[in-house]
């Protein structure tokens, strides 16, 4: 799957999508490729604070639980629910409708700390 | 053959090319690198249960017994007694040791009047292969021990399509052997044990060959499966398949701690038949009743068990789940746990503890899927 470039990508494999004030996170099809089908998503609270890499959520495969690592701080402002029914979103489509979360952003220079499509592409090479 | 392997490289069994082709994913599984799954663990999964899978299963034991006294000597060693058995029949089996805990579990196969096949796990078989040497020599046994794993492959073709596929390649007639039954014969020229075993809870067989041919058996199986919807499976199939079917996973369920009547594994132990190893400690756990009970949940909160998470029954820890999952055919999420037995019971509620939450679950029977028969 190609990398769209225009999200910015963390080392832990998850991408974000700037909107204004707002981002959307997710993971990467890297990642969602590593883990291999996903079964479960434990997603945010609507309204907890995000912390810029540190752990929030928790993505389990057949064989393993992972921890979600936040790209971005931010408060959650909405979780996608699409995921409780059907985590296997995140496999088919990791960058559209396998969306994690919508946060409010708190420090848009966080992004800098980001890498864009072409890094990300030589990292995960 | 396997490689010889450097100090602390995992060993290869001839399949091992053929996995890399066909794009299995590779981890280290008791000293093996094993494919783990090639493509999508539940895609495998699916078809095992619809159609047919093939598993590389070369990295497990194959101990041979003959001699005079190959029955009596097995009696002695194993909780089950291989002297019921007819010539080309099978039994499942555990070594015990004498304080009754499980050594390894495996597959006992009469070839001959005196002449048996252990089948054990890869993990277990130095152990398996030492046990039953030091018992013939410590009991001036008349039988011999060969290990014959590295000269020995097995592929596996599980699921309701297996018989049909099978039967194109080999003039063994499979309608003559039934469940638990084998027969040596050829498959697409090469010369196997034809084994009707499996690991998956669906029909199947387990082709034993010479690990020089394995290569071969593979390929002509696997292109003759085309016709049959056949997928190659790796472990991590093998394990949801065994797990749904409710069977034992050593390592996991059985164990040097626990004795097979804590795991509903009583019937397979013959106190009656005579002594043999850890027979005392046994029949004292059968009369007196296990302390502890294997117990299939299913969860009623949303949340995945997963091996080692705590057990609680009304917030007092009463054990902890073996093994769990989300079941690809039954589309739940089940656990096999071992809890105090006062606490088993169908219908009983539970408790897991998954990252420091309670989440609720309900006793169910065992196995959580059985295959229809016709």
């Amino acid at each position: 799957m190609s990398l769209p470039d225009d999200l910015a990508y963390s080392r832990e494999h998850e991408w974000v999508r700037v909107d204004g004030s707002q981002a959307t996170i997710g993971i990467t099809s890297f990642a969602a490729d590593e883990l291999g089908d996903i079964v479960f998503v434990e997603l945010p609270d609507v309204g907890a604070a995000l912390s810029q890499f540190a752990a929030f959520g928790v993505v389990e495969s057949v064989k393993a639980v992972s921890d979600l690592f936040a790209p971005v701080s931010g408060e959650v402002v909405e979780v996608n629910e699409a995921l409780q029914d059907a985590p296997e979103l995140m496999n088919s489509d990791p960058f559209g409708s396998g969306w994690i979360a919508k946060v409010e952003l708190a420090d848009n220079a966080e992004l800098d700390a980001l890498m864009d499509a072409a890094a990300y592409a030589d990292e995960t090479a | 053959m396997t490689e010889a392997p450097a100090t602390g490289e995992l060993l290869r069994t001839p399949l091992h090319a053929v996995h890399q082709e066909l794009g299995g994913r590779m981890v280290p599984f008791a000293g093996y690198e094993m494919p783990v799954q090639y493509g999508s663990i539940i895609e495998e999964h699916r078809t095992v249960r619809s159609a047919v899978g093939l598993f590389d299963l070369s990295h497990m034991g194959e101990v041979e017994v003959r001699g005079e006294e190959a029955v009596a000597f097995l009696r002695y060693a194993l909780v089950s007694d291989p002297g019921a058995l007819v010539t080309g029949q099978a039994q499942y089996s555990m070594l015990c040791d004498t304080d009754g805990g499980i050594i390894d579990d495996l597959i006992v196969y009469r070839l001959e009047d005196q002449r048996f096949w252990i089948v054990c796990n890869a993990s277990n078989r130095a152990a398996v292969v030492e046990q039953l040497t030091a018992l013939t020599d410590h009991g001036d046994f008349g039988a011999e021990i060969e290990d014959r794993s590295d000269r020995t492959s097995l592929i596996a073709p599980q699921g309701p399509n297996a018989a049909a596929l099978l039967g194109e390649l080999t003039g063994v007639d499979l309608d003559t052997i039934g469940n638990y039954r084998a027969a040596q014969g050829t498959v697409a020229g090469v010369e196997c044990l034809v084994a009707r075993t499996g690991y998956t809870g669906e029909d199947g067989f387990e082709l034993f060959c010479d690990a020089a041919r394995a290569r071969d058996l593979w390929e002509a199986v696997s292109a003759a499966g085309d016709g049959h919807g056949l997928r190659p499976c790796g472990l991590g199939a093998r394990d949801t398949l065994r797990l749904e079917a409710g069977m034992p996973l050593y390592g996991n369920e059985l164990g040097r701690d626990t004795n097979p009547f804590e795991v509903n594994l009583g019937r397979v132990v013959k106190l009656e038949k005579g002594e043999f190893i850890g027979r005392a400690a046994l029949q004292a756990v059968q009369q007196g009743g296990p302390e502890r009970k294997l117990i299939g949940l299913q969860m009623i909160d949303n949340a995945i068990p997963r091996a080692g998470y705590e057990v609680l029954a009304a917030g007092t820890a009463v054990g902890h789940v073996t093994s769990g999952t989300l079941s690809p055919t039954l589309g739940t999420k089940v656990a096999m746990a071992l809890v105090v037995a006062d606490a088993a019971g169908v219908g009983n509620t539970f408790e897991v503890v998954v990252r420091e939450r309670p989440q609720r679950a309900e006793q169910v029977k065992l196995p959580f899927y059985k295959r229809q028969r016709d």
